[in-house]
């Protein structure tokens, strides 16, 4: 297995203007500057330190649990007909998602920066809790800003942060969903930058969030890739992940980008439809998304003539955000990567069918992307393969679905 | 017949600092977004700090995820977009208080979505045209700002960029040399509250600036009383005053009128 879980190829994107093609930068207030050039400086040194990367492989396997198992779902797979269906088992991670990744990642690099308070935004909760976690393990104090919207639908994911010493600070101000958490987040870090790391969640913000994200999470595909032909003898048709800010997506694609037989399919949330307006689909409907520019970087972002930023509607609220990471919209223009979307009623059936048939009850931001293999797989040839990854965990949606499914 | 302005942009800044400098005080520039409380009583209170003898004008174009903003200038823009105020809405009050005669340089404040979805060029062009004189946006710095930068250039327009006490060398070097107009200095933990005195830490970095340029300092953020504007007016080329005159404005033309006047008197 790859001991080394996080990037050593300086080559790659982003360029030293943290530009993605043409997407990413840092479009922000000049007081934070400063601080992104000192986290910048800051990973550079600890990504070329080996000790930086045994204390975070460390972590990774006796704390987290990884590497996280590749699963064949058999029966799902019979069912379809079609390819042979995989999930990357990020639900078995400590937490239940992949967000732990990066949280303890970059929870390493505040400690080691001497940063004693941390700020996080979160949209389902996940990487609330998933910094909570590491910053209750590192001893580090942790204040979450989190949507009121997102607070009443993910109430057990409040209380978990509670629980793990977080302070949970409610946003009331524009939607109430991630968008206003990331804004209160960033506000918070102009007032007290000195003194405060911004652990931000998800491949988006700011250069060096986009990349440092994906290097993080790109562990996810590193163990995949491997796990797969372990598995299968040779590489996935497809991978298919969800899409948010997509960070997800953008660690399970990272490890394939130059396996020109593997396709990439990133899923957002398509709301109740397209036409009805109500959804987070940033690449399917160019009507009201283009490419603009939200939380510091450029890239796609769902906005009415004026350039104001549109409220967005997903059953997920991990899913639920107006932008996406530039990466993802640099995948897409390169068209390495294709992005198509499903419904809250296609997840929320994803969702039952998975429970059903695997005995894994997913998060709803994860059966968006099997509500795509679902979709794809009996269009397939039987000796195919189509990795999905499994983000999360469905317990902390429980009560949205129970919702739902009584009306 | 209202008087028609000589004077525009760049130039119409280095007159109102060479005149308030003249009389040993720092500018006074208010900031008021357009469309709050309601897009007339914008206008008013643009009008009624320019009879209260502000010197110059910030001109805020609402945004609806302001991340630079506290929760004052936030409800404002949020309320003024439930107006349906629009980016032209915005160049419409400043043609529209320039054709009743206001005489003071202008510049748009706003952040960079809406200015870019209204196209970059365009908007620099349409803004000199009704009548401003420069372009604030604080979430860009000036490495983002190469498509306001050639427009603004060549409008004749002042394009302010941005320094905090966390800038370093580097940073300062940056914002002297592309800035024009001048450079507006975010006074990091802000100095609202009964001091008797400006923080050391802000007359030790307004005296770094002044060794490396010889661009107007601005100084911006937490100031909102007469006693403050007092102290900052030794120190600086000018001042901005925000949230506390949308608090104001809240309340009406005559607040605004009354809070301008003490903060323009104590200088």
């Amino acid at each position: 297995m790859t001991e080394l879980y996080i990037r050593t190829d300086l080559t790659d994107l982003p360029d030293a203007r943290g530009y993605f093609g043409e997407f990413g930068g840092r479009f922000v207030p000049e007081t934070i500057i400063p601080a992104l050039d000192e986290l910048e400086g800051a990973y550079a040194d600890a990504i070329a330190d080996p000790s930086f990367h045994d204390e975070l492989a460390h972590l990774q396997r006796t704390y987290t649990g990884r590497p996280t198992p590749v699963s064949y779902a058999r029966r799902l797979s019979e069912r379809l007909g079609g390819a042979q269906i995989y999930l990357k088992r990020e639900d078995l991670a400590h937490t239940g998602a992949h967000k732990i990744n990066n949280a303890l990642g970059q929870g390493l690099l505040a400690k080691r920066m001497g940063k004693g308070r941390i700020i996080a935004e979160t949209g389902a909760g996940q990487h609330g809790v998933g910094t909570a976690t590491a910053m209750a393990l590192l001893g580090l104090a942790c204040h979450v800003y989190m949507g009121t919207v997102d607070i009443k639908r993910q109430q057990p994911n409040v209380f978990r942060m509670k629980l793990l010493g977080a302070e949970v600070i409610p946003v009331t101000s524009g939607s109430r969903t991630l968008k206003d958490a990331i804004n209160e987040a960033m506000r918070d870090w102009v007032t007290n930058v000195e003194t405060t790391f911004y652990l931000l969640g998800s491949a988006l913000g700011p250069h060096p969030y986009p990349m440092m994200v994906r290097d993080f999470q790109s562990v996810i595909g590193a163990e995949a890739r491997e796990q797969i032909q372990e598995m299968t003898g040779h590489l996935p048709d497809a991978c298919i992940a969800c899409v948010g800010g997509g960070s997800n997506a953008i660690g399970m694609f990272h490890a394939f980008r130059d396996d020109e037989g593997t396709e990439l399919i990133g899923v957002e949330a398509g709301g109740h439809g397209i036409e009805s307006g109500e959804h987070a689909a940033r690449f399917a409907d160019l009507d009201i998304s283009r490419p603009g520019i939200l939380h510091g970087t450029r890239s796609y972002v769902m906005q009415d003539d004026d350039g104001q930023i549109m409220e967005t509607h997903s059953i997920s609220a991990g899913l639920d955000y107006p932008s996406v990471g530039p990466e993802h919209a640099h995948l897409r223009q390169m068209e390495r990567a294709f992005y198509t979307m499903a419904t809250d009623e296609e997840a929320l059936e994803a969702f039952q069918v998975l429970s059903k048939t695997e005995g894994i009850i997913p998060a709803l931001e994860s059966s968006h992307a099997l509500a795509e293999a679902i979709k794809r797989a009996p269009t397939m040839p039987r000796d195919s393969v189509l990795l999905v990854n499994l983000s999360g965990r469905g317990d902390k949606d429980l009560d949205t679905v129970i919702g739902v499914l009584d009306d | 017949m209202t008087k028609v302005r000589e004077i525009h942009g760049l130039a119409a800044l280095d007159k109102m600092f060479a005149s308030s400098r003249a009389q040993g005080r720092a500018a006074f520039l208010p900031y008021f977004p357009i469309g709050y409380p309601t897009y007339q009583e914008s206008l008013g209170a643009v009008e009624a700090m320019a009879h209260a003898g502000a010197d110059g004008f910030e001109i805020g174009i609402p945004f609806s995820d302001p991340i630079a903003d506290g929760p004052t200038i936030q409800a404002a823009a949020q309320v003024a977009l439930e107006n349906g105020t629009t980016v032209r809405n915005c160049l419409d009050a400043v043609r529209t208080l320039r054709a009743k005669g206001l005489q003071q340089p202008m510049l748009m404040m706003g952040y960079a979505n809406p200015l870019v979805a209204y196209g970059t060029d365009q908007f620099v062009r349409d803004a000199r045209l009704a009548g401003a004189d420069g372009l604030i946006v604080p979430d860009l710095p000036p490495e983002e700002a190469a498509m306001f930068a050639e427009s603004c250039a060549r409008e004749g327009l002042a394009l302010v960029f941005f320094l905090a006490p966390t800038s370093n060398d580097r940073r300062i070097a940056m914002a002297a040399k592309h800035a024009t107009g001048f450079i507006y200095v975010v006074s990091l933990t802000g100095i609202t509250g009964a001091r008797a005195q400006l923080p050391t830490y802000l007359t030790d970095f307004i005296a770094r600036l002044r060794s490396r340029t010889d661009k107007p300092l601005v100084l911006g953020f937490g100031i909102s009383k007469p006693e403050h504007a007092r102290q900052v007016s030794e120190l600086m080329d000018g001042f901005i005053v925000g949230s506390a005159l949308v608090r104001a404005g809240g309340e009406g033309v005559a607040a605004v009128r009354e809070l301008a006047g003490s903060l323009r008197g104590a200088l």
